[in-house]
């Protein structure tokens, strides 16, 4: 595993909100890689911070500690200038709800252009055209769509032309933020396919952001768990189904719907309740339990995690 | 099957008129609806499931209309309703709706408690002090904690799992027969979710009412229902026991459906998406609507709509795959696999 590229790397990243004595602590302690051409999941809750780092990596959100570096380099605080755009060139994002992200008054044309114009990415008129005439196609669009608007299309459709937007910078790195949930169960496929070919043909890598556990396994290769902001296990997807160590990980796992009658019926709800973790003495730390398995916890819930596992 | 039929839709026919078009939202829906069970309606956006249901309750948009067929509710024809007095007799004392999304089904300039307590003084003839404790004990009883401090507080006050609980509380406040669920649950994350449906579920038990749930998650599907119905534009075109839907499908719909999920998809193959849309409903449907996205359609399907054939005495599905005359043709593989893996789980 050593001789995987890191594309991403983030260090103990804090985030906080507002200042003083009304500051909050959105993410806290986050520590993770993401390698080059994997999908990395992170999941969570609503208001656990997810969405944050995602946006905290592709420079929306100020960090207040720790580092973000990609290829090695420190894209967080303060960077030049080229830097900053190259960033914003190499790592794109996607949206969860296709109808919001879209600039409703402005044509598919100049939606999917506008990065383009903005780091003058194009030598005339005629290539521009055909740069968008090509990230249509490579989302399964018809080129004369590019005159039409927004509203003009499905939901499936729309996040299409945000996929296409995205895609037209040429990114290494695409944060894609909940890009299925506000979706149609029949055509949620017909994205994460395309996400999937796009991963392969263009050598993509993602952070992908979801709260359903089971649509993330599908698509990630490793998936971290986060809940108030601290990541609480982090594994390959497969283990992580497997052996999930972290009681939260473990509610996570029992509350999503399988479809699946006679497993739903049997199965046992597990309720997290934060206050069984005793922090007071025995501190917990971040700690690889097993190659490429994380869990967060104190010596006595490791030992147990331990045990668990067989150790 | 000897249960109590509550309610019987029979060969329902809803129109809208846009613009000077008419769609049909609702194409023919049958559906009969036992005492004490638990039915869910799958389907897509824009299929009519949503719409199909609030007819049962009078709560279609003001440019729809029932033009055909009959909703049996005990000796009520419901489809005959024209006035609010008559449907004010039914809506929130026999049936009951929870609406998908509790931001926007209370009124953000009004107390929660005013809110639970206007329902029950509306529908139960309770007034004042009477009313006011019913309120909290229902708050009580959907387990929202602190009911007294949480009764004077607004809905922006409350998390999205809680004020779902109020709206819910509002529903059963007059212990209604039906109770009709349209995605009770899309707005919330998974771990409120699974505390929503299992406080549906004991609310149900408690109170013996006959729940009604929308929804195009079927991962929720398989956990609540005892009873699946699945529509495509506008019509119902499977239905049966559960296990029967999940492990014995046979209308090439619920086959894409369950495939699609990625739940049961295979790690780095694609997954069987549904290509193509809807049929526009503002144009008459020849054949099976779902054939134009169905590469094993058969000739036929584009030609003559098919009846409902029997699987077994609770489930039928409305395909020409099932005709005797039809070639053989096999279940697609993702429903074998569900099959093969409730079978070897036993």
């Amino acid at each position: 595993m050593a001789d995987r590229e890191k594309l991403i790397e983030v260090k103990d990243l804090q985030i906080t909100f507002g200042s003083g004595r009304r500051s909050f602590v959105a993410v806290d302690d986050v520590n993770f890689d993401i390698y080059k051409g994997e999908t990395f999941s992170l999941v969570g809750e609503s208001g656990s911070g997810k969405t944050t780092i995602g946006r905290a990596i592709v420079r929306i959100n100020p960090i207040s500690s720790g580092e973000i570096l990609f290829k090695g380099q420190r894209i967080s605080g303060k960077i030049s200038r080229e830097l900053d755009k190259e960033v914003v060139k190499k790592c794109q994002m996607i949206f969860q709800d296709p109808l919001a992200s879209l600039n409703e008054r402005a044509k598919v044309d100049y939606i999917i252009s506008e990065g383009l114009i903005n780091h003058h990415l194009y030598k005339d008129e005629d290539d521009r055209k055909r740069k968008v005439e090509n990230a249509l196609h490579e989302v399964g669009l018809l080129p004369e769509f590019a005159s039409r608007f927004p509203h003009e299309f499905s939901g499936g459709q729309r996040q299409r032309i945000g996929i296409a937007r995205a895609l037209i910078m040429e990114p290494e790195f695409v944060v894609a933020d909940e890009p299925i949930s506000a979706l149609d169960v029949s055509i949620r496929a017909q994205v994460l396919n395309l996400l999937n070919r796009l991963k392969k043909s263009r050598g993509l890598t993602y952070l992908f952001i979801a709260h359903d556990l089971s649509v993330v396994r599908f698509i990630s290769d490793r998936i971290a768990v986060i809940h108030k902001g601290r990541i609480v296990e982090l594994a390959d997807s497969e283990e992580l189904f497997q052996n999930p160590l972290h009681p939260y990980t473990k509610a996570l796992l029992s509350a999503v719907p399988v479809p699946d009658p006679e497993i739903e019926k049997k199965k046992q709800l597990l309720v997290y309740d934060p206050s069984m973790h005793d922090y007071a003495v025995d501190k917990p730390v971040w700690c690889e339990i097993k190659p490429q398995h994380f869990v967060y916890g104190n010596e006595k819930e490791l030992d147990q995690y331990r045990k668990e596992l067989g150790l | 099957m000897d249960k109590e039929i509550v309610l019987s839709a029979r060969d329902v026919e809803i129109e809208f008129s846009m613009r000077g078009k008419t769609l049909k939202a609702v194409r023919k829906c049958s559906l009969d609806l036992y005492q004490g069970e638990t039915l869910a309606i799958v389907g897509e956006s824009g299929s009519g499931k949503s719409v199909f249901t609030k007819s049962f309750l009078g709560m279609t948009d003001a440019n729809g209309h029932i033009v055909g067929g009959s909703i049996m509710y005990h000796d009520q024809d419901l489809s005959k309703f024209k006035t609010e007095k008559e449907w004010m007799s039914i809506r929130g004392k026999k049936i009951s709706m929870v609406m998908q999304d509790p931001m926007t089904s209370l009124n953000p300039l009004k107390k929660i408690g005013k809110q639970i307590q206007e329902s029950i003084e509306l529908n139960q003839g309770l007034k004042g002090d009477d009313a006011k404790a019913k309120a909290l004990d229902m708050m009580k009883k959907v387990g929202i904690a602190e009911a007294e401090r949480r009764f004077e507080q607004y809905p922006h006050e409350f998390s999205g799992g809680m004020r779902q609980r109020v709206v819910i509380a509002i529903a059963v406040a007059c212990n209604p027969e039906i109770l009709i669920c349209d995605e009770p649950t899309t707005a919330l994350d998974v771990t409120i979710q699974a505390q929503i449906l299992n406080l549906i579920r004991d609310l149900q038990k408690e109170l013996q009412m006959t729940v009604i749930y929308i929804t195009h998650d079927l991962g929720v599907v398989a956990n609540v229902a005892d009873r699946v119905a699945v529509m495509y534009a506008g019509q119902i075109v499977e239905f049966g026991q559960v296990n029967e839907i999940f492990y014995n499908a046979w209308h090439p719909y619920t086959w894409a459906l369950l495939s699609s999920l990625p739940q049961l998809g295979v790690k780095g193959e694609d997954l069987p998406a549904i290509e193509g849309t809807p049929p526009n409903l503002f144009n008459e449907v020849k054949g099976d609507a779902f054939a134009p996205r169905n590469p094993k359609a058969l000739a036929i399907d584009f030609e003559e709509e098919p009846p409902f054939f029997e699987v077994s005495p609770t489930h039928k599905a409305k395909t020409w795959y099932l005709d005797p005359r039809a070639p053989e043709i096999e279940q697609p593989h993702t429903i074998q696999k569900l099959r093969k893996n409730m079978s070897d789980g036993r």
